[in-house]
């Protein structure tokens, strides 16, 4: 008997099995078959309202980034640094463990923030998900987005902006627990002394968006 | 709980796997895409402790049944379809000899040789999703593999044709 791929022996269905090689010319693994499955599988999910995250990687000049979105809208941007297994672990977690590899629910988003990195884009013009942020940060959050491109603002002068001046360490947290970096712009938030400070996408993350920003 | 995309990653293969050895390549897909979907609406319910592949093979095996009774009320006389050749032309391919060979089966047979060979259940779990006793499960899938040994593979002409 021929055997048409080096598979069968990984399984039960392994010589030294009852089975023996039976089995061997039905294959284990099918990636084509199953890539066409996973893309029915999510479209499916999508058509009737039970794919709760969708999400996808994107290579950028910051690295990779997990782009995630609910039926409301992008919920979670994190970088490779972040670790993309754990993050999605946490959106299982925090949202629906109804999670998919699904590209398409981020088209829009992706060719968005692809434009920005071309140097393309200033704003962004997406519907956002907030439901990861709470409270005063939330509050920091949405002051960012005034914040213009090319445009930083310092730590102390965030915390007066949002009513509370002397939250600055607040404003650091708000800023490092960000759910939606690089869409809403903590990057440009940065030490008094202009430096860049901390970043959850680390610091080499931070400076490209910065000189990506300031060379436009 | 982990994301379902894992659940999907980890396992889809081997439901397919099932689902061809149970269905053949016609109707595998579609009982994958339905199992899948159903799994997805009832996942966050599973509780943490649950044996995923046994519950996926238990929708699966639900999903079979329903597509073959749809497969049987087609108006196809079955007589008049020719044989089916193999997709890959390979005599030997899966969805040749292998899938005549397994359609032949009884479909209790069929079923416990996917579910204990393919899908790695042990009998008790087997016995659960398709009835009747651990020890029965263990035969059908025994009486199962001893069928094929006679009819697959020597039953292939040099044409490439079963009969």
């Amino acid at each position: 008997m021929m055997t048409t791929s080096a598979s069968a022996s990984a399984s039960g269905s392994g010589s030294g099995s009852p089975a023996g090689h039976l089995f061997d010319t039905l294959p284990e693994q099918d990636a084509p078959a199953l890539e066409r499955l996973r893309e029915r599988l999510s479209a499916q999910a999508q058509r009737e309202g039970v794919l709760d995250v969708a999400y996808r990687t994107l290579a950028t000049p910051a690295g990779d980034l997990l782009l995630a979105a609910t039926e409301q809208g992008l919920v979670k941007v994190a970088f490779a640094v972040q670790d993309h297994d754990r993050v999605l672990q946490q959106l299982a977690g925090a949202i629906s463990p109804r999670v998919l590899s699904s590209p398409k629910r981020l088209d829009e988003t992706s060719r968005q923030i692809e434009e920005y990195f071309a140097g393309e884009r200033t704003r962004f013009e997406l519907t956002l998900d907030w439901r990861l942020s709470k409270g005063f940060r939330r509050e920091v959050l949405a002051h960012l987005q005034d914040i213009g491109y090319g445009r930083t603002e310092s730590y102390a002068q965030v915390a007066a902006a949002s009513g509370r001046p002397r939250a600055v360490r607040a404003v650091g947290t708000a800023c490092a627990t960000n759910p939606l970096p690089v869409v809403v712009p903590c990057h440009r938030v940065v030490r008094s002394d202009g430096s860049a400070g901390g970043y959850a996408g680390g610091a080499d993350a931070k400076r490209v968006l910065l000189s990506l920003e300031t060379a436009a | 709980m982990q994301p379902f995309e894992q659940i999907v990653a980890g396992h889809g293969a081997m439901v397919l796997r099932v689902c061809r050895a149970v269905l053949g390549p016609d109707d595998a897909e579609d009982a994958w895409s339905e199992t899948f979907l159903s799994a997805l609406k009832a996942y966050p319910e599973l509780p943490p402790d649950a044996n995923v592949e046994a519950w996926l093979v238990t929708i699966a095996h639900r999903k079979a049944i329903d597509v073959t009774r749809a497969a049987a009320r087609r108006p196809t006389p079955v007589e008049t379809v020719p044989e089916r050749v193999s997709r890959t032309g390979r005599p030997d391919d899966w969805d040749g000899d292998l899938w005549n060979a397994l359609r032949a089966l009884p479909a209790r047979q069929r079923q416990a040789v996917a579910y204990h060979y393919l899908a790695g259940l042990p009998y008790k779990e087997i016995a659960a999703i398709s009835g009747g006793s651990a020890d029965a499960a263990r035969r059908a899938a025994a009486d199962g593999i001893k069928n094929l040994r006679t009819t697959y593979p020597r039953v292939i002409d040099p044409m490439g044709a079963t009969r």
